[in-house]
């Protein structure tokens, strides 16, 4: 089975702090990581190697520095890794981002499977794979967090709903975005490491790929960002003081009063 | 397509770099330069008193779908012939929408055996239901529910088409939006119409939730989005309602290369976060798993469930199904109790369109005060029992 994981480079937003004064980012030292539900998506790859064979490549689009999560990959045992970078694709959304990456797999001659996280934490759409899946013209199944049958031509997978989960038959080739159910990351291996070091991540620009420069980045997109601003604060604010007895029923009182909680029922 | 800066009018002030939320902008010898990190988002543009940075215009391809595609849809979620609230919260969203660019608002419904919901939809506002009634639409598959609804969508040319961000939505909205090639814009939060330019602006958090940001299309057709449950105000409800059915064909040849097996009814996983009126929410300052205790203690008083955060859940105190925040569910109750919650950007994310926030914990400075309608000070073990002995007292 050939199966190509798709990886972002993100701000670890996890170390973003707010600043309690001014409610804006704190930037200072915001470095850039893998997106943390790629891992379980790298993970998810490595396990199915393990157990079907066959060949396990990443693909990611970004800056060039995003090389480095090409090779934070390749730290984890995966084979061969592409990055397609290219200022054209500034600004893409995820139409133009499928776009690339339609092309990306394609130049990495196919897969059989196709793994990405559920979602980014910088965007947090979670609409990139699915997407991807409808521009190759293959299947999906969103939120996959566990396997039940592995084969050369179908996967028997289960898909996390909002009550429970399905268990879904996916005819390969297909495409998967995955949870954390499906297993926690394993550290980088050593000898993973060493060749991740010497690695030279092969890039492609969209003249290489054979996309027009009207098909990816802003040129590219449908949508269009046309304002951001900061979050809206919390409208009322009370502090509640005295002991936690005084403070306890307070604010009871206040929560009846504004009929948040009703008494009768 | 670049950001253009005018190094004859840049000042270096600094400004564009302040307001820049993706750190693309940096000063160098005075002056402002870009980075890779620009996404072309124009915060900038806006911001500079010199008016030194543009955004070159860009030769977007032709497309005539505006002038063509008229009325709103609401995509009507169904499983087991269920609907779940976000479908009446959107049809009421939708109503909005629909007048304010003087069209009908329609329904698409998708199942087997479906029909009943139909005149459900109709007392929600629908003007017209489309409806799939078919056995291969008796389970929700993503492959086969997107041929369906494409094709609707290339016959009846909606110009919007809304849906749930919930776990069927996020999955099938992407690809139908791929299959109809047009924009899609995921989890927003508000919604409103540019009736000059028959727009549907959409503005949903960015960033991990520490940006707002409004999203158009300006020329593809329909407009999508997904809209994240309870944020929404459902519309009127007038049983009897009458309204147009239309009868969608299947996609002739329709084969699927997805098969759903089983439907699996977790009830580990039910807890219905999401759905609830009220949730009270317990963080690492409980101390330990028996602290769960009280927080349940305090949900069942106020008929709510229980939440948690993911330091919570990471530390084993309770199953990852009552997660709150980026990682867990996105909530909006009329209620959240944080207890020992301190409140990170992520669990914030997931639970600040609530609409009254109280939180309890012992530090002064913890963030979750920022967003909190009520906070107290104090140590919950002394708060929550004298909430709970008040209600009891109230409650006689």
């Amino acid at each position: 089975m050939k199966i190509i994981v798709c990886i972002k480079q993100v701000p670890d937003t996890a170390n973003v702090k707010l600043d309690p004064e001014t409610h804006t980012l704190k930037r200072e030292g915001v470095e850039s990581i893998i997106n943390p539900f790629d891992l379980f998506a790298l993970e998810a790859g490595l396990r199915l190697r393990e157990q079907a064979g066959g060949e396990l490549h990443v693909l990611s689009m970004g800056p060039p520095q995003a090389a480095q999560v090409i090779k934070d990959a390749i730290g984890f045992g995966v084979d061969e890794g592409l990055l397609l970078s290219d200022r054209a694709f500034a600004g893409s959304d995820t139409w133009a981002t499928t776009a690339a990456l339609a092309a990306g797999v394609k130049a990495m001659g196919g897969a059989d499977l196709i793994i990405c996280g559920k979602q980014a934490v910088d965007g947090d759409t979670a609409q990139v794979g699915p997407g991807l899946a409808m521009r190759l013209g293959i299947p999906h199944v969103a939120f996959v967090k566990g396997f039940r049958e592995i084969a050369d031509s179908s996967l028997v997978v289960e898909r996390q709903m909002d009550e429970g989960f399905d268990v879904v038959k996916l005819h390969l080739p297909g495409l998967i975005t995955v949870v954390r159910e499906v297993g926690e990351p394993r550290p980088p291996s050593l000898k993973g490491k060493m060749r991740a070091k010497k690695y030279e991540v092969p890039l492609k620009g969209a003249d290489e790929l054979g996309l027009d420069q009207a098909e990816v980045g802003l040129a590219g997109s449908f949508t269009q960002v046309v304002e951001v601003f900061p979050p809206p604060s919390a409208g009322e604010h009370e502090m509640l003081e005295g002991a936690p007895e005084v403070a306890g029923a307070a604010v009871i009182d206040r929560l009846v009063q504004a009929q948040v909680i009703m008494l009768g029922s | 397509m670049a950001l253009i800066i005018d190094k004859g009018l840049c000042t270096g002030c600094g400004s564009c770099v302040d307001e820049c939320p993706f750190e693309a902008l940096e000063l160098h010898d005075d002056t402002a330069q870009v980075n890779d990190k620009c996404t072309l988002c124009g915060a900038c543009v806006d911001v500079c008193p010199e008016e030194a940075i543009t955004l070159e215009e860009v030769e977007r391809k032709e497309d005539d779908r505006a002038a063509s595609h008229r009325g709103v849809w609401v995509f009507a979620e169904q499983r087991g012939g269920v609907m779940p609230e976000v479908v009446a919260e959107l049809m009421g969203q939708g109503r909005r929408l629909a007048d304010d660019l003087g069209v009908g608002l329609s329904a698409v419904l998708l199942g087997a055996g479906v029909e009943g919901l139909a005149s459900e939809l109709m007392a929600l506002g629908a003007d017209a239901v489309y409806l799939a009634d078919h056995a291969s639409l008796e389970l929700f598959n993503d492959d086969v529910y997107c041929q369906v609804i494409a094709q609707a969508v290339k016959e009846h040319k909606p110009e919007v088409l809304l849906a749930g961000a919930t776990s069927i939505g996020r999955s099938l909205i992407p690809r139908v939006a791929t299959a109809a090639a047009t924009g899609l814009t995921a989890d927003c939060t508000g919604l409103a119409i540019d009736k000059e330019r028959r727009l549907l602006l959409q503005t949903r958090p960015a960033f991990g939730g520490n940006i707002m940001a409004t999203i158009i299309c300006p020329a593809a057709r329909p407009q999508m989005a997904t809209v994240r449950p309870r944020v929404m105000k459902k519309g009127p409800y007038e049983p009897g309602r009458q309204a147009e059915l239309v009868r969608l064909a299947m996609p002739a040849g329709l084969a699927s290369s997805t098969q759903v097996l089983e439907v699996v009814e977790d009830l580990a996983e039910k807890i219905n976060l999401t759905g609830a009126e009220v949730i009270v929410c317990g963080g690492r300052g409980l101390g330990g798993p028996e602290g769960f205790d009280l927080v349940r203690k305090l949900a069942d008083a106020l008929g709510g469930v229980v939440g948690a955060t993911r330091g919570a859940v990471d530390s084993g105190w309770i199953g990852h199904a009552h997660q709150v925040g980026q990682t867990g569910r996105t909530v909006a109750p009329k209620l959240y109790v944080a207890l020992g919650v301190s409140g990170a950007v992520q669990h914030l994310v997931g639970m600040q369109s609530s609409d009254h926030i109280l939180a309890v914990n012992t530090d002064p400075n913890a963030p979750i005060f920022k967003v909190a309608t009520y906070g107290i000070v104090g140590d919950l073990y002394e708060v929550v029992p004298a909430m709970l002995s008040r209600l009891e007292a109230l409650r006689g």
